[in-house]
């Protein structure tokens, strides 16, 4: 399965943010939309960074006046993107090793979506669904 | 509130339409009516027309789809196209909801030069045609061609090799429609080629269809013992996988290598890490070869294993490609469509308003044209529960079409009025019935009616 197929049926908005607003506006952004991630985008839609709830939490932790801060001292940077013919098998691999919840999708550098480990694992959770309700249809008739 | 009865109209009548319609009429307490439509006289989609007709196993899941039909509350109007008969705006007068479950209908290109020579089809054609598809029985097919190549390595690209290279006496056992069997039977096909980009461990191909090839009684399977040696990145892969469906398709495949052709009849050519680039002319429009180029295998940032060309190139002589290297959604008129993804643009199943981004009240989606061509049958069925999930959330908050109060029964006022020939369950059973009956007295599954035609001529419409 690709990260085409997940992509396909999440709509194509995504939820982004400029590095210069502060964090008090990303939060409520998250707030807004239900959401664990923003991308960090440039003038040119070119993903900058992500700044996760984990990055939030973890600034909160050290600093009390985190909210002021902007999101540009607060994101992560070097951000890995995955492309939409990816292995879903492959990122939710990376995903897990190295402790992504969310990975932006991008195309040309362009980013077209994100998805969470969430929809990864639900993906291949309903993937694996699938198989067996088949393989019992068959066993059934057989 | 949801409304009493909830009226629900499906277009499609494929293995995710039958799913969604069977999770609504199970809702414990919903009051619901559901009206199925579908441009062919026939249901099923492509349990009929896509599944291998030598995988007659698969098959049976009819008959669930048959019990779902048997509802009182469930209607089936065969021969009714949406978009020709039906539009969205007659729809909302008479329903609540809809949900479109049309599939992916049209392929992928390979985007190389040549793609259209005479020669070069969708490997979706060939399977429609072999299966009976009344849209493809007229498709002509050059099976005098020695040669053939096939561009791909999934499910269907492996069907398309295998129903080429199957015995007369192993086409007769299907359900293939007769004049694939003439035309296959005939065929002077002896050499088919399957390419694939990437290299054996990264395969699509299942370890029981890998099996299967092995066991067909008139084809040598044939593989380049060099294609077989993984590389550092297929090894340590595999290696990290810990899969031994994994690891038993890589031996699988490798075994082929250390095996000597016995000279059957025909001879299918398993290759890996090589990309169709061009196809070449013979001076008359039609296909003479194909160069390839050979790849090497790169591993992304994210652990994806992707080919990328080498440079090396071959040719490969071949009168007849299919290309099998995706599907696409059709646009359906008057409901919003994302290019990007040959979908209906929707959030999880509900169909979104481009403009706002936000969900178009009472529409919603499901299968492949809601999500890409992906997984199996079954992967439909929690695909279609979600969506049917959102329709039973928003019956609830009212946030529905607002039908007509008096628009009555749209089978009087607006189906047969639109199709009069239109094709109910039990004309279907009917039809069923005489292809069974058919296909036991020439010792077949089934054997099928091919033309709209005929199906309406034998209905004595």
């Amino acid at each position: 399965m690709k990260m085409e197929s997940v992509l396909a049926s999440k709509g194509p908005s995504v939820v982004t943010i400029g590095e210069t607003r502060l964090l008090r506006e990303a939060v409520g952004v998250l707030v807004e939309h239900n959401i664990g991630a923003l991308v960090v985008l440039d003038a040119g839609r070119v993903p900058l960074g992500i700044l996760s709830e984990r990055d939030i939490i973890r600034t909160a932790s050290v600093k009390p006046d985190f909210l002021y801060l902007t999101v540009a001292e607060v994101m992560t940077r070097d951000v890995v993107c995955a492309s939409p013919g990816d292995d879903v098998d492959a990122v939710l691999r990376t995903m897990t090793l190295r402790h992504f919840r969310h990975m932006p999708i991008t195309e040309n550098g362009e980013l077209i979506g994100i998805v969470s480990i969430g929809d990864l694992v639900k993906a291949q959770l309903d993937a694996y669904r699938g198989d067996i309700h088949t393989l019992q249809t068959q066993l059934m008739e057989s | 509130m949801t409304p009493v009865p909830l009226r629900v109209a499906i277009v499609g009548a494929g293995p995710s339409a039958f799913y969604a319609a069977e999770q609504l009429l199970h809702h414990d307490g919903l009051d619901v009516r559901i009206d199925m439509f579908d441009r062919l006289p026939t249901p099923y989609g492509l349990v009929r027309h896509g599944v291998a007709p030598d995988h007659q196993k698969i098959k049976p899941v009819a008959k669930a789809f048959a019990q779902v039909a048997a509802d009182p509350r469930f209607r089936f109007f065969g021969y009714v196209e949406y978009g020709k008969d039906l539009l969205i705006e007659d729809l909302r007068r008479f329903y609540h909801q809809v949900l479109f479950a049309t599939g992916a209908q049209s392929d992928k290109r390979m985007g190389i030069p040549g793609e259209d020579l005479i020669g070069s089809h969708p490997a979706t054609s060939f399977v429609a045609w072999y299966n009976g598809h009344p849209d493809y029985c007229d498709q002509k097919f050059d099976l005098s061609q020695e040669r053939v190549v096939i561009v791909g390595v999934g499910n269907v690209a492996i069907d398309v090799a295998r129903i080429l290279c199957l015995s007369p006496e192993e086409l007769r056992a299907t359900d293939m429609a007769d004049y694939a069997i003439e035309a296959l039977s005939r065929s002077h096909v002896r050499d088919v080629f399957l390419l694939g980009r990437r290299g054996p461990a990264q395969a699509a191909f299942t370890n029981p269809e890998i099996k299967e090839l092995s066991e067909l009684a008139d084809c040598d399977v044939i593989v380049e013992p060099s294609e077989m040696v993984l590389d550092e990145i297929s090894k340590q892969a595999v290696a990290d996988a810990h899969d031994r469906a994994l690891e038993r398709k890589v031996e699988l495949l490798q075994s082929f290598a250390a095996r000597e052709p016995v000279g059957r009849l025909r001879r299918l050519y398993l290759r890996f890490l090589v990309s169709p680039v061009e196809l070449e002319d013979d001076g008359n429009g039609h296909v003479a070869g194909m160069r390839l180029v050979r790849n090497r295998l790169v591993r992304s940032e994210t652990g994806t294993i992707s080919a990328e060309p080498t440079g090396v190139t071959e040719e490969l002589r071949t009168g007849l490609v299919f290309r099998s290297v995706g599907y696409r959604g059709a646009e359906l008129p008057g409901v919003p469509f994302q290019e990007r993804w040959g979908v209906v643009l929707n959030a999880h199943g509900r169909v979104l308003d481009p403009e706002t981004q936000q969900p178009i009240p009472g529409e919603y989606v499901t299968g492949w044209i809601k999500r890409g061509p992906s997984g199996v049958i079954g992967t439909n069925k929690p695909d279609s529960a979600e969506t049917v999930q959102l329709m039973l959330e928003d019956a609830a908050a009212g946030r529905t079409f607002q039908p007509d109060a008096d628009a009555g029964d749209p089978e009087h006022r607006l189906v047969r009025d639109r199709q009069p020939k239109c094709v109910s369950f039990g004309d279907w059973c009917r039809l069923d019935a005489m292809e069974l009956e058919r296909g036991r007295e020439e010792s077949r599954p089934r054997v099928k009616f091919t033309s709209v035609d005929k199906m309406l001529k034998a209905l004595e419409k």
